[in-house]
Order: C-alpha cells, then sequence, then structure tokens
C-alpha cells in the first residue's frame, strides 16, 4: 500500500520533546492551590468483620484536617451503575468498607492531612479491629456452591454464567472425530503495572455546586459520566482534566472504590484534595488481571483438519471486578475459534468472585480465545505427529475463504492470517531452526520454537464506544485545532492524528494542534483503549478534516473566482490547478472566513470549522502472527528467548514506527506475563509479590530484539485502517509458551500454560522425570 | 519532626533549606524545588523513574533522604536539558528511536543514558542492555530506548 505524504510515514513524534526534559506534567505534578493529601487505611486481612474503627487520635494528629469512613462518605454514594449494565451487581454502591473487609487492600479510612508523610503518619494512628474469617481464596472451591460468600448480599460466587452453548452437533462431531484433543490452559495473575500508578484531584465548588477533576485516566467523559451518577449532580456541572499519563493499559479505563472515596470527600471536605497512589497500592489494590483457565477440547479429522472446538472458561475476577473484564465470556466466545476454520463450537464460561483484588481490563482482557487455541494447536500437532506449521497451515483462513462468517456470525472480511503465517515463518527460517533444533539437541541443549496466530477484534466500537468525534477548526491565522475526546496515555495520538489532519487538508503536521483529555474542551468519548484510536479518532478526524477542506475551497472559490473543482490545495495554500501563482494562502482565508466575511459570497457560511462523529462497525479486525525461538536451561530452569519475530497486519498504518511502538510494548507484556511476572496470594489471601522487588518485570536485560514485518490489507474503513494496540498481548503468550513446550517436549513435559518461571520449569521437568522413571520401571 | 539544614548544588544553583530528616530527596526536588522531571514509579529503589546525578553518578533519588545530598551536586533532568527548545543528542536520539510512549519513565532512562555514556562511550550491545536494567519501561518494550542509546553512542562517536 502506498505511503501518503504524511499517512505511513515515520514521523517523529511531537509528543517527545516536553517528556524528554522533563517538562511533562503528570497527576503527581499538578498543582492545584490548597489542595491536601490523602492517605488510605486499607485491610491487611483478606476477610473479616469490622468490629471497631477508631479514628479520633488520628483526626488530632498533626497536620491532619479530616478524617473519613464508611459512614462519612457511603450515604453520599449515589448511583455507580454503568451505562449499559444498569442492573448488573457491580460495581458496589459504597466507596469504603462497611462492616466488612473484602480483600486485602479494601480501603476502610481516607485521611485528609497538609502532605503525604503526615497523612501516612495518621493512618497509623487508626485503630481497627477485625474478626478475621477464612478467606474465599480458591476458585474452586469458591464456585461450589456450599462454602461462605465473598459478597453475602448478592447471594453467590458466580455472578456471571454463561452455561454451554453452540453447535448442536458439536457432540457428534467429537465422536466422529478420528483426534480428540484436549487440554486445560491456565494463565496465572499477573498485573497492568503501568509506570504511574493511579492518581485523581478533586476540587469541589460548593457555591456553584460544581466539581473539577484531574485524573490520570484513559477516559476523561467515563469519569465524569461516572461521577455525575456518584454525586447525584449534571455531568455538565463536572470538568475532568488528564494530565499526561504515564500508561494505564485497561487500568485506567474506570476510577476505582478509593478514587470515589477522594471525590466524595472532597465535597464534604469543601476544599481540594489530592490522591497519589504507591506502588504497594497498585500492586495490591488497584486492579489486578488475567487469572483464568479454560478447559479446551478440539475434534480434528485423520488428515489434520480441526472440525469442532469447546471451551470452557472460568475466571477469577476477584473481589470488586471492574466492568470489561467482568465476566469477558461474551468476549471471548465470538472469537474461540481465531483464525482457523472451524465450523462446530461450543462454549461456557463462568466468573467468580474471591476474597482477592478485584479485575480489571488488561490489553486484550478476552485474549484467552487465542491463547488457549494457540497452545492447543501446538499440543494437537505433537498428538497426531504432524509439525505445528503445516497443522496451521491446513486450517488457517486464506484469502480466497473471504469473507469468512465464524459460527458466531462474526464475518472477516479483510484479514492476512496465512500471509502473517508465512511472512513470519521466512522471517525466522522456520526450516532452518529445525535444523538447528535437531543439531543442538544432539549437544543435550533444548531449543524450541513457537507460533501464536491471532485475529484481533480491534476498534471495538460497541454501545458507548461504538463512535468517536473530532472538530477541526482553522482559526484567523490559518492554524489548525482538533479537540478530540481521546485520553491517550502515551500512544502518540496527538502525533498520528496531526498526520491524518496534514494529508488530508495539504498543510504540515507542525501547523495543526491536537487537544484531548479535557471535558471541556472536547466532544464526548470513550477515551482511548481497546485499540480504538486509528479507527474511531483517525476516521473522524479524517472526515472533519475533508469536510473543513470543503468550506476552505468554498471560500477559496469565491475569492478566486474559480470552481472549486478546479481548486487545490497543498503546502498551507489553496490554488487553481495549473497556476500555482493564483492562490491563497491558509492564513488569508482565516482571516477572509473571520473578518472579512462581509466579502463572502452568498450562502457561503462564515468562520472555518467542521465537525464529524464517526460510527464503525462493532469490531474491525486486524491480524498478527508471532512466532518466537527460545533456549531452556533444563538445570536452572531460565528460559531465554533467542528470536521473535511478528507479522502484522493493521491494514494502512498511519506512522509505522509508531504502530511498531504497539506491537513491542504488547510483545513484551506479554512475554513478561509468561516468563517472569505473577502475583501470587498465599492462602490467606496475603498478596505476597506487593513490591518490584518480588514482582518481576522484564527489563533491557532479558527482552529480545523484537523484528517486525508488515502486511498491509486496507481495512474497512475510509482511512484502511486497523486497530493494532491490543495484538501485541494477546498473541505474545501463547507464542512464548509454545517454544517452550517445543524444546521441552523431548523430556516428556507437556506444558499447559503460564506462568513458567525458573521453579515452574524445574518442577516440570522433576515430574516428568519421576513420570518417566514409575512408567519404565 | 526534626529539621535539619542542607546546603545543596541542584541543577547548577546553590541552595540553602531545612528539610525533615525524613524528607527523601526525591520529594525535596519535586515539591520543595518544584523540579517534577525526577518521577516517582516505585518508591523502593527499583524502577529508576527517579534516577538523578549525584556528583556524577547515577542515584535513585526515592532511597536517599534529602539530608544525605548535603555539600553534593546534583543533577536532575531538567539540569540535563538546554532550555532554547533544543534537545541534547541523548534526548534527540530517544526522539529519532522513538525510545518513549507513555514518557513516565524517560527522565529516568535519559539521565541513566547520561551517567553510563559518559563512562563508556564506546558500549556493545550488552553493556547498553545490562546499563539500563536497572529501569523500569512498560510501553516500548526497550526497543526504541537500546537503539537509542545506540544511536547517542554512535553520535557521540562521529562528533
Amino acid at each position: 500500500m502506498t505511503a501518503g505524504r504524511f499517512m505511513g510515514q515515520a514521523i517523529a513524534r511531537s509528543e517527545d520533546p516536553r517528556l524528554l526534559t522533563g517538562r511533562g506534567r503528570f497527576i503527581a505534578d499538578v498543582v492545584v492551590p490548597g489542595a491536601s493529601d490523602a492517605a488510605f487505611l486499607r485491610s491487611e486481612v483478606a476477610r473479616g468483620r469490622i468490629t471497631g474503627l477508631d479514628v479520633e487520635a488520628a483526626r488530632s494528629a498533626p497536620g491532619v484536617r479530616a478524617v473519613y469512613t464508611a459512614a462519612d462518605l457511603n450515604p453520599l454514594v449515589h448511583q455507580t451503575s454503568l451505562s449499559g449494565m444498569p442492573d448488573a451487581p457491580f460495581p458496589p454502591k459504597y466507596c469504603l468498607a462497611q462492616d466488612d473487609v473484602r480483600y486485602v487492600g479494601d480501603p476502610i479510612a481516607i485521611v485528609i492531612a497538609e502532605n503525604r508523610y503526615l497523612a501516612e503518619d495518621a493512618v497509623e494512628l487508626i485503630e481497627l479491629d477485625i474478626d478475621v474469617q477464612d478467606p474465599v481464596i480458591d476458585v474452586d472451591a469458591a464456585r461450589d456452591g456450599k462454602g461462605d460468600l465473598v459478597h453475602p448480599e448478592i447471594g453467590t460466587n458466580t455472578p456471571q454464567v454463561i452455561p454451554l452453548f453452540g453447535d448442536p452437533d458439536l457432540e457428534q462431531a467429537f465422536a466422529d472425530a478420528a483426534d480428540v484433543v484436549r487440554d486445560t490452559i491456565v494463565m496465572h495473575r499477573y498485573v497492568q503495572v503501568p509506570m504511574e500508578c493511579r492518581g485523581i484531584i478533586a476540587d469541589w465548588d460548593p457555591y456553584g455546586e460544581a466539581l473539577t477533576v484531574w485524573s490520570a485516566t484513559q477516559s476523561v467523559h467515563e469519569v465524569q459520566a461516572f461521577l455525575a451518577g456518584l454525586l447525584g449532580i449534571n455531568s455538565n456541572k463536572i470538568r475532568v482534566l488528564q494530565p499526561d499519563v504515564g500508561g494505564g493499559f485497561g487500568q485506567k479505563m474506570m476510577i476505582g472504590r478509593d478514587e470515589w472515596a477522594v471525590v466524595l470527600a472532597a465535597t464534604v471536605f469543601g476544599r481540594p484534595v489530592r490522591w497519589i497512589e504507591d506502588r504497594r497500592e497498585n500492586l495490591t489494590a488497584a486492579s489486578h488481571a488475567r487469572d483464568e483457565r479454560m478447559d479446551l477440547a478440539m475434534a480434528l479429522n485423520g488428515d489434520g483438519t480441526v472440525v469442532a472446538i469447546r471451551g470452557e472458561m472460568i475466571e477469577n475476577i476477584g473481589a470488586y471486578q471492574t466492568m470489561g473484564s467482568s465476566g469477558m465470556g461474551a468476549f471471548v466466545a465470538p472469537f474461540l475459534t481465531n483464525a482457523y476454520k472451524i465450523p462446530k463450537v461450543g462454549f461456557a464460561s463462568e466468573a467468580v468472585y474471591t476474597n482477592t483484588c478485584g479485575k480489571a481490563p488488561y490489553r486484550g482482557p478476552f485474549l484467552i480465545y487465542a491463547v488457549g487455541i494457540e497452545q492447543l494447536m501446538d499440543t494437537a500437532a505433537r498428538q497426531i505427529g504432524m509439525d505445528p506449521l503445516e497443522l496451521r497451515r491446513r486450517n488457517v483462513i486464506r484469502a480466497e475463504d473471504l469473507p469468512y462468517t465464524l459460527p458466531s456470525l462474526q464475518c472477516f472480511d479483510a484479514i492476512t492470517p496465512a500471509e502473517t503465517l508465512e511472512q513470519a515463518a521466512s522471517m525466522i527460517d522456520y526450516d532452518g531452526f529445525r535444523d538447528k533444533q535437531a543439531a543442538a539437541r544432539d549437544q543435550g541443549r533444548y531449543l524450541g520454537i513457537g507460533i501464536s496466530l491471532c485475529v484481533e477484534p480491534s476498534a471495538i466500537a460497541v454501545g458507548a464506544l461504538g463512535t468517536e468525534a473530532a472538530v477541526v477548526r482553522m482559526d484567523y491565522s490559518g492554524k489548525v485545532t482538533v479537540l478530540l475526546g481521546s485520553s491517550s496515555t502515551g500512544m502518540s495520538v496527538v502525533t498520528t492524528m496531526r498526520q491524518v489532519v496534514a494529508e488530508h487538508l495539504g498543510c504540515a503536521p507542525d501547523d495543526v494542534t491536537v487537544i484531548q483529555g479535557d471535558t471541556a474542551a472536547t466532544p464526548y468519548s470513550a477515551g482511548t483503549g481497546g485499540s480504538r484510536s486509528a479507527v474511531l479518532c483517525g476516521n473522524a478526524v479524517a472526515q472533519a478534516t475533508i469536510e473543513l477542506r470543503s468550506k476552505l475551497t468554498e471560500i477559496a472559490a469565491d475569492a478566486l473566482e474559480a470552481a472549486v473543482e478546479d481548486l487545490e490545495v497543498d503546502d498551507g495554500r489553496v490554488f487553481v490547478r495549473g497556476t500555482a501563482t493564483k492562490g491563497m494562502t491558509f492564513a488569508e482565508l482565516g482571516q477572509l472566513a473571520y473578518v472579512g466575511h462581509d466579502l463572502l459570497g452568498p450562502g457561503t457560511t462564515p468562520g472555518l470549522e467542521a465537525t464529524h462523529r464517526y460510527k464503525a462497525p462493532p469490531f474491525t479486525f486486524s491480524n498478527a502472527c508471532h512466532i518466537c525461538t527460545g533456549e531452556v536451561d533444563v538445570d536452572t530452569g531460565l528460559v531465554r528467548i533467542l528470536r521473535y519475530v511478528v507479522s502484522e497486519d493493521c491494514g494502512r498504518m498511519i506512522n509505522p514506527k509508531v504502530v511498531e511502538g504497539q506491537i513491542f510494548g504488547g510483545v513484551v507484556q506479554g512475554l513478561g506475563g509468561v516468563l517472569y511476572e505473577h502475583m501470587v496470594y498465599d492462602d490467606d489471601g496475603n498478596p505476597l509479590t506487593s513490591t518490584f522487588v518480588d514482582y518481576l518485570l522484564p527489563t533491557a536485560a532479558e527482552v529480545p530484539t523484537i523484528e517486525v514485518g508488515h502486511v498491509e490489507s486496507p481495512g474497512p474503513n475510509p482511512l484502511g485502517v486497523k486497530g493494532m494496540g491490543e495484538g501485541g498481548a494477546i498473541a505474545s503468550p501463547a507464542a512464548v509458551v509454545n517454544a517452550v513446550a517445543d524444546a521441552l517436549a523431548p523430556l516428556g513435559v507437556t506444558v499447559s500454560g503460564s506462568p513458567l518461571g525458573p521453579k515452574q520449569i524445574l518442577d516440570m521437568i522433576a515430574a516428568a522425570d519421576g513420570h518417566f522413571e514409575s512408567t519404565s520401571s | 519532626m526534626r529539621e535539619i539544614a542542607l546546603t545543596v548544588t541542584v541543577n547548577g544553583d546553590r541552595l540553602s533549606r531545612t528539610v525533615e530528616a525524613r524528607r527523601t530527596l526525591a520529594d525535596f526536588l519535586r515539591d520543595d524545588l518544584s523540579l517534577t522531571g525526577t518521577h516517582l514509579g516505585c518508591e523502593h529503589g527499583v524502577c529508576g523513574a527517579c534516577t538523578v546525578l549525584l556528583d556524577g553518578d547515577a542515584v535513585r533519588s526515592c532511597l536517599m533522604f534529602a539530608v544525605q545530598a548535603d555539600g553534593a551536586e546534583v543533577t536532575t533532568i531538567e539540569g540535563l536539558s538546554e532550555r532554547n527548545g533544543e534537545l541534547t543528542p541523548i534526548q534527540a536520539a530517544f526522539q529519532a528511536e522513538h525510545g518513549l510512549q507513555c514518557g513516565f519513565c524517560t527522565p529516568g532512562f535519559v539521565v541513566s543514558a547520561h551517567a553510563f555514556l559518559e563512562e563508556h562511550p564506546n558500549p556493545s550491545d550488552e553493556e547498553i542492555r545490562d546499563a539500563l536494567s536497572g529501569n523500569l519501561c512498560r510501553c516500548t518494550g526497550y526497543q526504541g530506548i537500546i537503539a537509542a542509546v545506540k544511536r547517542a553512542a554512535e553520535n557521540g562517536r562521529s562528533s
């Protein structure tokens, strides 16, 4: 696909200079005069009844300005239901723990003080008595219906159950199959970990009954809408501003109970309150992710054609999940067949409460659809004695199959999984690696290769997420300002949208300013997440720019006494085609539109502004193939990734460096999740990995060089783009797991998911050894 | 809480202040001096976002008390930056290689890279990766960061 003059170019990010020189302004850098700092008393037990709570000593501690508990703030909660899910049992109708605590980290009291040191000192003075109860930690114990309830008032630990449904002939397909392959794929609990923790500042104006909030959020309008319900005030009395945000990855899509408490406290306190979360809180009390498993079964006929798949999924959603990752089953079910032609599907799922930190979306929150089947493909390949690349070639959706309607009735019309499979296999020299692998095995070294395809349901556009709008405005001096509802947390939205405007208007990206992250300035938006920016924002900006260009040429046509059809726009000028000297600059046209409007022709409206709200289809499918090679040290259990290649198709690229940056970040989050990151609870519900000393993130020393190949097939929208924000994270876990499984297969080790830290690997090798010994003796 | 007198040179300015003994150097820089380019990502010395130079050495300002910097020279990201709109060679290399996305960890990486390249003007890829392993980034997968430090080293050699 040919790149445009600005679209498709690896233009340097305009966000960078401020951020590189320490001039970024993140939530902890925002100065609001008179703000006090908040700190929370949180539960140190997973489940128990509060039998005593005395905050008097804290209230009279130095520098303390207020202390609030459930008794003070919970009665102020008006409404916490979410748009689209008004009857859901979550979120709860309270912000602070009232009579009992339900996970370690549950907020109990909020202290407001002159500074954070004094606020934390005062937290230590609160006297809390808790009658500790046995927590509900094990998912299977939680769901059997016989034990304790995490939320007694809800009456069940399984708030969202999708009973098995699917093709009526599913069981017959399994009965008739030449081979049936089964596995239980586990994704352990790991965490979003934005480098910046959460934070919020609330400033209540009691005279105007208006609220100003600065929030480290992925969606200012979502925060506004939620707070309007929480406080029971009109949304237009609330202004939410987003400062620079240090990553979100889904964790900052919604605000949590502690953040509600900050806002409610500010309304009672009557002066601004600021809360900056610390890392221990972020790791233990913000939100967690993954922690799910799926029993998968696949039926194949004799030549390796997959004819049916069944998935039964269990999710541990903790105590207080946020919408988006609660009951992901409905999002997993339609895509269970991933990139393959599988005619018969069955699916069931259950979301389960436990006394652990709640679940929030994390980059590809529904990713087990791909993580599951991609591991099962390798298990199947080993079971039937076929190479996993060949098994994929036999089943992958090909160009000639398009449009391809899935059993779920979702339709793939512009994807290229077969092309990316071949490109990735070629990039990594698949056959050559198999030769090296055999040679290494002769030397007692264990190398493996793992493939993972994904078709990413990008640009999620259902309900409130279905549209995005842009206002594109040229001022009297010919400079362009774009008002966009997005709330970028590092996705280069400013740079890419400047490119879209420049391409469609005929000016330089530097002539364009993009304003986002302010409810007072920007159109309603669902925020930045769900791989939506390129498709939703990109098309909104492009269409609004095209409309602005029409107004511009209409005014120029009057002034130049030329027909609109004969005009061209380039380099900040409108001119008559073929007569470049006969033209006007944007600055001259701006003057005419705003100042010299008496000179405009009859019927020509003054001003230069266009608004377009773009509605996208529910999903825009992108796709990718990841292949990695690795070596497992069977003495230490350490996995080293040798090479990592990605072939991806996100349609027309706005900025290839931005696309690759999204892929790199997603891949390393997946790789880190499988190999290093593990949020561990003990049997009493204590989080054991509450610092970066225990919760291990990948560093520059561990990550491989990631090689990226592009296949560009146009997306089904005017701009031809597809989303790419989550695919890196969706495809990578299975690629890494499959490489490890392939490396260890000669030892008789079977791998079913993650984590795959050194301990787990040594345990699996030991178990396989034992198995071999016991079966051979 | 006991207050202690402190004299320190920060980004070339010699300052005398009185601070609580327990005040961290990071909080002193951020809150007392409004040098908010130094970021706090973990406050337990792992993430490296708060890295500053103390007498030329890269240190974690969250792990030090401000009073421990008495008599020292502290250089923050602001002190390593020009004020004329020009990026330094290391910063320009980060922009050219897309070595940042959200930008929260970035000042720490730039400070670490500065200290590293001062001592290792001709680093190997392996040395670059090791040197950067004390700073965490969640957006870039480190690809652009490693490339940026390599580019900055190469540019340093050619200039």
